[in-house]
């Protein structure tokens, strides 16, 4: 199971996680968070926990976590 | 088995978001050093040297010790503090506008006693802080707020490159990354990585630049600048390992 924390107020909207996403389970939000800046959203369920969002984005907004059993 | 975790190093997750611009390469850049020094138990004794750029907001998004000195003068002020704390892990972050410019004599001179020090350059090819103006590094046909017509040959000369600079050097690492894909982060991190331990054996002078973009001031989105790094900016500064201290 994986479990993605993600910090919306840290979030500034460049969107590289988006298109590192070897799976395409990242999205935009279609919501602003308190800076104004476009977040993205989680699919969960098709995410192999690669990191590769976590490893592009420059903010720290990201936390992925996967669980064993 | 345990989890699997990719998380940052706490004390960036824990405090204020970077002032940095969307997109911009300092966040990542930051926490691939972040990273390797928690990695290797070295974060709580280590000491970063910021200059007055881009770079110095780390100094309000970090809780590690760090100093912040006049622009150019980092590579400087991290000889001193290293001098005088030779167990400590010692970090100059820098711009390519500070070290290869106003910089300059203390990066050769630097390089030229072997200080034991890390330095890690951020080459976006501009003066960020300021405005984007033209940048030692700032590539030929390049347009900067400086340079409106394109940096030429004739009026700006040629973008300096720290490998032919370094070239003949006897320091102890030297190596060019990019945070354009994930690939080359992960690689990125691997040259911190050295550079780090090539300093803690007391080998001398580590250093790393980091290609990185600039969305703000190249007047790109953050993917079109990711792009132009690939496509563009890695033909005149080709990445890899370039010094290695007891590797021929």
């Amino acid at each position: 199971m994986v479990q993605i924390d993600y910090a919306h107020d840290r979030c500034k909207g460049c969107h590289y996680c988006i298109d590192v996403c070897p799976k395409k389970v990242i999205s935009l939000s279609g919501e602003l968070n308190d800076k104004g800046y476009e977040t993205v959203k989680f699919d969960t369920s098709g995410c192999i926990a690669c990191g590769s969002c976590y490893t592009v984005c420059p903010d720290y907004a990201i936390t992925v976590i996967k669980k064993e059993g | 088995m345990a989890d699997k975790i990719f998380t940052a190093p706490e004390m960036l997750r824990m405090s204020d978001p970077t002032g940095f611009c969307p997109g911009c390469g300092h966040g990542t850049a930051g926490r691939l050093q972040f990273e390797v020094l928690d990695e290797m138990g070295l974060l709580e004794d280590s000491i970063t040297v910021y200059d007055v750029a881009c770079d110095s907001l780390y100094m309000w998004a970090i809780d590690t010790d760090c100093v912040g000195v006049a622009h150019g003068r980092a590579i400087a002020a991290a000889c001193g503090v290293k001098r005088t704390r030779p167990n400590n892990p010692v970090c100059a972050y820098v711009g390519d506008g500070a070290t290869y410019s106003i910089g300059i004599q203390h990066t050769i001179w630097a390089a030229a006693r072997n200080e034991n020090i890390t330095v890690i350059v951020i080459n976006n090819g501009v003066f960020g802080m300021t405005g984007g103006q033209m940048a030692p590094t700032t590539l030929l046909g390049q347009k900067t707020i400086t340079t409106p017509a394109g940096r030429s040959r004739e009026m700006n000369g040629q973008p300096l490159d720290v490998v032919k600079l370094f070239t003949g050097m006897d320091i102890a690492y030297l190596a060019r990354g990019s945070l354009d894909s994930v690939a080359s982060i992960n690689k990125t991190k691997k040259y911190i990585r050295k550079a780090f331990e090539k300093q803690m054996n007391g080998e001398g002078l580590s250093f790393v630049e980091i290609l990185s973009p600039c969305p703000t001031n190249w007047g790109l989105s953050p993917q079109d600048s990711l792009k132009r790094i690939r496509e563009v900016v890695e033909d005149v500064y080709p990445l890899g390992e370039f010094i290695e201290r007891g590797v021929k």
